[in-house]
């Protein structure tokens, strides 16, 4: 049949499953956006109060439900709005279809009115772009910026749609999605190697990372573990993987990891790497990183194998496929000399202590997860409050931390919580956020009332910028440049303003009192909590430094 | 040192060299040379990059160029098993005096004199990049006034060895 552009783009939409978009109208996308009030009983689309808030909404719903989320926006400004919360997507992998507008085709490379090269700009952030020239281009278009998005290691595809071209008319024929492709296993005698390896080991360790959560391999990995008798520990992407009660489960590795953990890397005699890249809060120094062990690396991405730390062995394909067949393979083992050693680590690690009077940061997230249950997704923005999230929050359930890994974005979490919460039915989302990100886009509360998206947002407000400041305090001679803005924001009336309810909280019993109200809201909620501007993200691990840097107190 | 060669087919669309730029600028990898060229498909381009970098680098050069979507295929030519060429244009000061023995290094290396005026002439020389830095070293006593080299174009030897990915665009 003849449809034009807008059509067709909503047409193939659909073909892919998709009811729900992220974004905000303008001159450039006029076209696709009468298309979706024609579409809007097939398709909703969610307006958010600046196009990086509906960037960040459709990367929360990916994450959570592993679907590709799609963002829209028009040219120019709205087009470059969006370019933090691509570049957010790709470091973290998550599939994502960016969908803008531009200046007709006959108005390109002519400085036109809100005209801006996002192609170009985008070119670094996305795994692939593309500008559609003819509408005869636009629908194998979309579909190849799906398969794109999904395929391989996943990531975020940008589609730039000149308003012609969304105009113009074509013929449509419906096309099924093409199926995943199967990613073959590693030749046999590469695994054989990984077995005979992790069999011989006397102390294992597995390190974990989102390449585990993208692929579903939670289940392979567990069953892994539990069969050899292999501690694991994991990245800030891969919290709710294993659970937090899982007895083969150590925690976060890292900067800010545990003293097990990071004891754990540099003990080690086998390191299987699953699903993770070895960054820089991570493998902080890569030349003395896990110095004893040979290293075992499971990755869907050949590019990551030997990129920051060599590995002995390379698995390459898909991480749960893989994990699997080890874990099928492997003999059952103990190592109790091991995992003796390691209970005598945590005994003494890193503990931060209650106090009743004020309100301490683990103690608030303690509290978030015996209160929200089970079934709770955490949704953070980036900064001290992140690493308190990762380390206190109890992890039951694979996508269900959703955090700025790779990029770090402050001001992720408002967006990425609704469009997460959006996707989580009753599943209560909680947005844990600091006042210094939340500063950034606290703008997006005006979306969550429109929508009735019920999203708690947890303020951990400390008044200063936290993370910053804890590294002027342990590394510039505690000069506090730019990190004590004195804000006099009031949350409790600004929550009013925006049409919302907030509460502030001093103390723990407040604090309790707060959440079990908004536990029961239908309406987003924000809480404040005040912290000491003192509080640390501790354990710490200075960059470039090792387990015997370590900072406990 | 020599740098290594490196082939790279890729779909030929628009854009595509400025994401083979982006990626090398993006990651630090130095480009010695590069050259773009149509190839016997009408849908593939051959971009031709000298790098510098070895070993781990080279894997992760290569490992990251062959992600790209539209990179349909990476390989390194061996010196030992692949011819390699460039060329050279290169314009001298020249009169009456000196044309006599200009004629004669260009003669020895077999370059073209393909422009003369009453002050300059212009030679054209093929070959590989270390006989056209031969030959330039030959002019240490001339003025140049300007001078191009196309960066090395290369081709393995005998039957392609090299496996196309699978195109993904439509």
């Amino acid at each position: 049949m003849q449809l034009n552009g807008s059509e067709i783009l909503m047409n193939v939409l659909l073909e892919h499953g998709v009811t729900r978009v992220f974004g905000y109208p303008g001159g450039a996308v006029l076209n696709i956006y009468d298309a979706l009030y024609h579409y809007a009983n097939k398709i909703e689309h969610v307006m958010t109060a600046h196009e990086q808030g509906a960037a960040h909404a459709a990367d929360g719903y990916a994450r959570l439900t592993g679907k590709t989320g799609v963002v829209f926006a028009t040219s120019g400004p709205g087009a470059t709005n969006l370019v933090t919360g691509i570049a957010t997507a790709y470091m973290d992998s998550v599939p994502l279809v960016a969908i803008t507008g531009n200046v007709g085709t006959a108005l390109i490379g002519r400085d036109s009115f809100q005209e801006v090269y996002i192609a170009g700009i985008t070119m670094p952030i996305t795994k692939h772009n593309f500008m559609v020239r003819t509408v005869e281009e636009l629908a194998p278009t979309i579909r190849a910026a799906f398969a794109i998005a999904q395929e391989g290691r996943p990531g975020p595809v940008l589609v730039d749609i000149p308003k012609d071209v969304s105009a113009a008319t074509a013929e449509y024929i419906p096309v099924e999605p093409t199926a995943k492709k199967e990613i073959d296993l590693p030749d046999g005698y590469l695994m054989e190697e990984a077995i005979a390896l992790l069999a011989s080991a006397h102390k294992p360790l597995i390190y974990y990372g989102g390449g585990v959560s993208a692929s579903g391999g939670g289940d392979a990995l567990r069953a892994l573990c539990v069969k050899a008798d292999i501690p694991a520990t994991h990245t800030l992407m891969a919290a709710g993987v294993l659970g937090t009660d899982d007895r083969h489960n150590l925690g976060l590795i890292g900067m800010h990891g545990n003293l097990t953990t990071n004891k754990a890397v540099a003990a080690c005699d086998v390191l299987l790497i699953a699903g993770a890249r070895l960054s820089d809060r991570v493998a902080l120094n890569p030349a003395k990183f896990a110095p004893k062990a040979k290293i075992v690396h499971i990755d869907i991405d050949p590019a990551e194998i030997n990129k920051n730390v060599r590995a002995d062995c390379a698995l390459v394909g898909d991480v749960k496929a893989i994990l699997r067949v080890l874990s099928q393979k492997i003999p059952a083992i103990r190592h109790d000399d091991w995992m003796r050693q390691i209970n005598d680590w945590q005994a003494n690690d890193y503990q931060p202590a209650d106090d009743s009077n004020t309100l301490k940061p683990h103690q608030i997230m303690r509290a978030i997860s015996r209160l929200a249950g089970e079934d709770a997704v955490y949704v953070t923005d980036v900064g001290q409050h992140q690493l308190w999230a990762a380390q206190y929050a109890r992890h039951l359930k694979p996508r269900s931390f959703i955090t700025s890994g790779g990029l770090g974005t402050m001001g992720f979490g408002y967006g990425a919580a609704i469009g997460a919460k959006l996707a989580a039915g009753n599943r209560p989302v909680v947005h844990i956020t600091g006042d210094g990100s939340f500063h950034m886009n606290l703008n997006e509360a005006c979306t969550a009332v429109s929508y009735r998206v019920p999203v708690i947002t947890v303020i951990f407000n400390n008044r200063v910028l936290g993370m910053v400041r804890q590294w002027q305090s342990a590394f510039y001679g505690k000069r506090y440049a730019s990190t004590d803005p004195h804000r006099q924001t009031d949350y409790v009336k600004l929550a009013e303003a925006f049409g919302l309810h907030g509460y502030r909280c001093a103390n723990l019993a407040a604090f309790e009192a707060a959440f079990a109200q908004a536990l029961q809201s239908k309406e987003p909620v924000w809480i404040e909590c005040q912290i000491d501007k003192d509080e640390r993200v501790l354990p710490m691990i200075p960059a470039g430094g090792t387990v015997d840097d370590m900072i406990m107190d | 040192m020599q740098g290594n060669v490196l082939s790279v087919l890729v779909d030929n669309h628009a854009g595509v060299l400025a994401r083979i730029s982006s990626l090398f600028g993006r990651r630090g990898f130095n480009i010695d040379s590069l050259s773009v060229s149509a190839t016997n498909d009408p849908n593939l381009s051959r971009i031709t990059i000298v790098v510098s970098g070895g070993g781990a680098e080279l894997e992760q050069i290569i490992s990251q160029t062959e992600k790209l979507i539209e990179t349909r295929a990476v390989f390194l030519v061996e010196p030992s098993m692949g011819v390699q060429r460039e060329l050279l244009l290169l314009k001298v000061a020249a009169n009456e005096s000196n044309r006599a023995s200009l004629r004669e290094i260009a003669g020895i290396y077999k370059a073209k004199i393909i422009d003369l005026s009453p002050n300059s002439m212009i030679f054209e020389l093929t070959g590989e990049p270390e006989k056209i830095d031969a030959f330039l070293q030959m002019f240490a006593n001339y003025a140049i006034l300007e001078l191009c080299r196309t960066g090395i174009t290369a081709l393995q030897r005998g039957e392609p060895t090299y496996q196309l990915k699978e195109r993904l665009l439509p």
